[in-house]
């Protein structure tokens, strides 16, 4: 802390005396040294916070490891659930299922907020720019057991006029919700990029069309990867509207998770919870980095 | 040639109006799959939950179409079955109580606990704020039923807690936290911690520490500076993160039903359990909605606090 503030640092030994016997001891100044950023006890409550963040995450990927059949008594290190998990026809469906639904949302819903962000940014104001806002963002303010089910009614009215009950269903719900979650970093992207450029192209006789495919598009690219990761891994995380809106055999994989915490629970769950947990860190790290990279 | 003069202005402002226009309708058209979608499968089916309210359970779930305010009545009273009084739906006020008890509770923990850590990571080296942040940012990513579950090994009977404890000898017998609201309550901190941080830190990014140094030059104690400076130039961020943190709490559903089991219920459990054994539906719908009210008036508030100290502090 003291090399980050060190502009800011003051010593309070501005008296002739006292300044004297401050200089004589480097040590005693240190003390005396005192940092405006500094609040009693903030860095303890934070470091306390950041171990409570991880102890139960940190246990969850050790017992993943235990090669008895507990998760609380450590019998040694093994793979065994991990290859448990592997061999489990319903992890193994479940999760396929997982990763189809979340590929065609995360597809869809960046293309379609691709869309709404090009037509809602760069513009001057104009009537329905608001609320074209609010409604691609309303996703986020319900709370997620009211759209479930709505859903449920919705699409069991639907069921029964139609008689399909495929992954549709699903995929378009998951599809809404993670639109917001896309269109966010687009419109971020969007909104700090350079307009010459686009004007340069236009200069040089370029139509509207090759412009966007051959400056804005790339320009835009890691706003578009950033929003296709979010509604990826926020498709995959989905629980309580999938429960919610599925048919029978429809699991995904967080929803198998939740009907066997019922059941006696073996390491395996904490086999397949540390691939999930590895996959969004992996998600989340890559994110961090195209972000940075802006900046 | 006179008499076309004035009207050149006007036809190049009915040009430009027209290009306007055309211009408005393409960002209408380029919106309309993303307007579609949503209008589909998040906000149309609301409007179907209101209807619903207002209509008569069938025998076996579902709806028959028959309108009725019964509903709405059952969300607060019950009638008794023998001599027809009506009294309170204790059952009902109690789940609705601990969950804004509980969401309450979850809201001040996570501020107590969310508000130092923003403070620490706001202020580190410029570096390694990102790698603080990073680390808030996993477990916030990370999925919600992985993160209670985590939870739950820690709080069970055999748990990490309750472990140390025995083996440090301050109790003999394992503490029953699971199935407890203490149970929904540190899950759900848990769970909606980094919403808090996170919005925290923003507004604390922004802090100009410069106001800070005054209020010391101006002999303001650390406490005085933090309570008269600090937590009034950070109050966009307090109230964002508290909206953040309490508006999910409310809807919970999956932390009560893995830590709070079958008997602490909150709103979510409830709304869920109409379409399930409960198989009232319209009454399923009509509990939706008020937990859809009580959401809207909470961001209401927001909306109002944050345009306020917007006009204060620009």
């Amino acid at each position: 802390m003291a090399s980050a503030s060190a502009e800011k640092i003051h010593g309070r030994a501005q008296s002739g005396d006292r300044a004297v016997f401050a200089q004589a001891d480097v040590k005693k100044q240190r003390t005396i040294n005192f940092s405006i950023k500094r609040q009693t006890g903030f860095g303890a409550i934070a470091l306390f916070c950041f171990i409570l963040l991880y102890v139960p995450i940190v246990t969850l990927v050790v017992y993943s490891f235990n090669s008895g059949p507990s998760i609380a008594v450590w019998e040694g290190f093994s793979w065994r659930w991990y290859i448990a998990a592997w061999n489990n026809a319903q992890i193994v469906e479940t999760s396929t299922r997982s990763f189809v639904i979340a590929t065609f949302a995360a597809i869809v819903s960046t293309i379609a907020a691709t869309m709404a962000a090009l037509a809602t940014t760069r513009t001057k104001p104009y009537r329905g720019l608001n609320f074209i806002y609010a409604f691609i963002n309303q996703p986020l303010m319900v709370p997620e057991i009211v759209t479930g089910i709505a859903l449920l009614i919705f699409f069991a009215m639907i069921k029964i006029w139609t008689g399909y009950t495929g992954l549709a269903y699903l995929i378009a719900a998951h599809t809404a919700f993670c639109i917001p979650f896309a269109y966010l970093p687009i419109r971020a992207r969007l909104e700090n990029m350079d307009l010459t450029l686009e004007r340069a192209a236009a200069d040089l006789y370029a139509t509207p069309w090759m412009t966007f495919r051959k400056v804005t598009l790339p320009l835009m690219w890691p706003g578009i990867i950033a929003g296709l990761m979010l509604a990826f891994v926020v498709s995959l995380d989905d629980v309580v509207i999938t429960e919610l809106v599925k048919s029978g055999g429809q699991d995904t994989l967080p929803t198998y998770m939740l009907g066997q915490l019922r059941r006696v629970v073996t390491p395996e769950i904490n086999a397949i919870s540390s691939v999930f947990l590895l996959i969004s860190i992996i998600i989340v790290t890559l994110f961090f980095f195209l972000n940075r990279k802006r900046t | 040639m006179a008499l076309d003069t004035p009207s050149l202005p006007s036809r190049a402002a009915e040009i430009a109006a027209e290009a306007d226009r055309r211009e408005i309708r393409s960002r209408w058209l380029l919106s309309s799959p993303a307007l579609f979608i949503i209008l589909f499968a998040a906000t149309g089916p609301l409007l179907i939950v209101l209807i619903f309210s207002f209509l008569t359970p069938g025998d076996y779930g579902g709806i028959v179409w028959k309108p009725s305010s019964h509903a709405w009545f059952q969300v607060l009273f019950q009638k008794d079955i023998f001599d027809d009084t009506t009294t309170f739906a204790d059952a009902h006020l109690s789940i609705l109580w601990r969950s804004v008890k509980l969401s309450f509770l979850t809201t001040i923990l996570a501020l107590i606990f969310g508000f130092p850590t923003a403070y620490f990571i706001a202020t580190r080296a410029e570096k390694s704020r990102d790698i603080w942040l990073f680390l808030i940012t996993i477990p916030f990513w990370t999925n919600l039923l992985i993160r209670t579950f985590a939870v739950q090994e820690v709080i069970r009977n055999e748990g990490i807690i309750n472990t140390v404890l025995i083996k440090l000898g301050i109790i003999s017998n394992p503490i029953q936290i699971m199935f407890t609201d203490a149970a929904i309550l540190m899950g759900m901190l848990y769970v909606y911690l980094p919403l808090m941080v996170l919005p925290l830190y923003a507004s604390m990014e922004k802090l100009d520490f410069r106001l800070v140094e005054a209020g010391y030059d101006l002999y303001a104690n650390r406490f005085q500076v933090l309570r008269r400076v600090i937590i009034p130039l950070v109050k966009p961020g307090i109230i964002a993160g508290s909206i953040l943190v309490f508006i999910p709490s409310l809807g919970a559903y999956v932390t009560p039903r893995v830590l709070g089991g079958g008997k602490n219920m909150m709103l979510g459990n409830l709304i869920e359990l109409q379409f399930g054994q409960g198989r009232n539906w319209p009454l399923g719908a009509a509990l939706s909605i008020t937990l859809m009210a009580i959401v809207m008036v909470a961001l209401m508030v927001y909306v109002r606090y944050a345009s306020r100290s917007e006009a204060r502090y620009g």
